[in-house]
């Protein structure tokens, strides 16, 4: 355990482990390790794990274990030396995207603002690997950072009722792919056509917290003949 | 036991808001996947006691009441929970007892006069298929309950069971039963997450005032009015939320995170309401009053298995 870590109570059976106190590629590759090194080794006492940026939230079962027996598993975890090449941990995953004007209202507004072209915009969001901090807010929805500096964003003053499933959005060095149709005050940018949730899929994502995200840009016929809709 | 497709019931009136529930959605947090389940788990937990000592068959929450059903089989329920009228086919009927329902029985709930969710239970539990393990209703997910789809009963749902053989009629001993006629809670709460964040002024604050429930309460979490309380922090990096967290955004006003809570969020948090008391906090009504006392992990820990300990040795009273 380092300086920078460490374990506090959540609730009645639950733990939090803090990593640090920023999200950083090294930081997720950390909260990913514990957590399945938590998953073996606490086995059937464990309820759920909530990973995110920089915390991992590990609840278990209080008729089969206490805090005490926790924090020595957590501590034992954290003990481990993980790779020193962070960068290479995590599946790497590629998603497509039809980046337009069409399939993302608010590209040419996020260009103007950045005194970029839409093309610029695109092949910057395109040019970053993004590490997965954290999944919430809906199934299946995935934070991704960080964003390239000059293609940021705020989100919107007012939130849109109805963001389209697959849209790929922009919020401060954020970006992410909506799951399903919901309300959303992120900047659209594109469409992705493939599924970030599909509860009869096994897995039922393709990501995963720690794991890597690069995006390609496909043009419009691609994008329906893989099923997108516009 | 008869394993027939035709038999469960008929949705007449689903009421204001009746959600098919089990005990919950565990190991899915990593997906964004939320838990859900019953808000009280203890009145969930004594109707499928009634019903045949079962404890994770699905039931039906009713929140307020209204739900209407039509018997298509020859079974065994129980209703308990928010104090409802029920009546099966216009016969007045006792809450927290087991009931013999045939074929063509019309089994109705009026609207609670305390409390203010009821859970109906049944011999075996409702047969529906499980998503992610479980059948619990989450709207805001678009998951689970009888369409899996996270759509709440509505008229004309037809909620399969399993036939079952008589059973003696059974009650819950009047000393295990709450009484919600107060309309006021007393929480425990273990401080945790961000709690060093918070002064020790505030706390006193916190833990010597009385907050009300507003009418912006819900499954995904109770809004509370009342002494505002401060953190030296303004936000945190979004984290895991567990069952029972009480947020406390820059208004200084507590949410209490319930069930259908977003996994994670990003306002400090005080610690967390001891689970056993949540029921209590899910059957106040708006205006309901709460306080709040701090306990020990230890405490908690020992709270649990104690009450877990008197629910297996408590004995339902048999019935003439």
């Amino acid at each position: 355990m380092n300086a920078l870590q460490n374990i506090s109570i959540a609730g009645e059976n639950s733990l939090i482990v803090y990593f640090g106190d920023a999200p950083s590629e090294s930081i997720a590759s950390e909260v990913a390790a514990t957590a399945g090194q938590l998953r073996t080794s606490l086995g059937e006492l464990l309820i759920d794990l909530v990973p995110s940026y920089a915390s991992l939230l590990v609840i278990y079962d209080h008729f089969k274990t206490d805090h005490h027996a926790v924090r020595a598993a957590i501590r034992h975890a954290l003990a481990k030396p993980i790779e020193k090449d962070t960068s290479q941990l995590g599946t790497l995953v590629t998603l497509p995207v039809y980046y337009s004007v069409e399939s993302g209202p608010d590209l040419q507004t996020l260009a103007d603002n950045a005194g970029l072209s839409t093309e610029e915009v695109i092949s910057i969001h395109q040019q970053s690997e993004y590490r997965v901090y954290a999944i919430g807010f809906a199934p299946g929805f995935a934070y991704l950072g960080e964003l390239d500096p000059r293609i940021a964003a705020p989100r919107l003053a007012t939130p849109r009722q109805k963001v389209p499933r697959g849209a790929v959005a922009i919020a401060d060095r954020q970006t992410a792919v909506y799951p399903a149709e919901s309300p959303g005050g992120w900047n659209l940018i594109g469409l992705c056509p493939e599924l970030m949730f599909d509860p009869s899929a096994e897995p039922s994502m393709p990501v995963k917290v720690g794991d890597r995200v690069r995006f390609k840009a496909i043009d419009r016929e691609t994008y329906l003949d893989m099923g997108g809709l516009l | 036991m008869n394993a027939n497709k035709n038999t469960g019931f008929k949705v007449i009136q689903p009421g204001i808001y009746s959600l098919i529930e089990d005990t919950g959605r565990f190991g899915h947090h990593g997906i964004g996947l939320t838990s859900g389940g019953p808000l009280d788990s203890n009145a969930f937990r004594w109707a499928n006691r009634l019903c045949g000592d079962q404890q994770n068959a699905a039931a039906i929450e009713i929140n307020v009441g209204g739900l209407v059903l039509e018997s298509k089989a020859n079974t065994t329920i129980a209703v308990t929970g928010a104090n409802t009228p029920l009546t099966i086919n216009a016969q007045s009927r006792e809450l927290w007892q087991s009931h013999q329902v045939k074929i063509g029985d019309r089994i109705e709930l009026g609207f609670a006069t305390s409390g203010s969710r009821s859970y109906l239970a049944v011999a075996g539990g409702f047969n529906i298929d499980a998503i992610f393990n479980s059948v619990a209703t989450v709207p805001r997910e678009a998951l689970g309950g009888l369409h899996r789809d996270g759509s709440a009963l509505q008229i004309g749902d037809f909620i399969p069971c399993t036939e079952s053989l008589f059973q003696s009629q059974l009650r819950v001993p009047e000393s295990q039963r709450p009484d919600y006629s107060a309309n006021r809670a007393l929480l425990r709460v273990v401080l945790g997450y961000q709690q060093q964040a918070f002064s020790n002024i505030n706390k006193q604050l916190f833990f010597s005032s009385e907050y009300r429930v507003t009418e912006s309460s819900d499954r995904m979490g109770f809004r509370l009015k009342g002494p505002a309380v401060q953190s030296t922090l303004d936000g945190i990096l979004s984290e895991g939320i567990c069952l029972g967290a009480i947020q406390v955004p820059a208004d200084g006003q507590p949410i209490i995170l319930l069930n259908d809570r977003q996994t994670i969020g990003g306002y400090p948090k005080l610690g967390s309401v001891l689970s056993l008391d949540i029921g209590k906090l899910a059957q106040l009504s708006p205006d309901g009053l709460l306080r709040f006392e701090a306990i020990s992990i230890e405490q908690a820990h020992n709270l649990l298995h104690l009450d877990q300990q008197q629910f297996a040795q408590s004995i339902l009273q048999p019935m003439d």
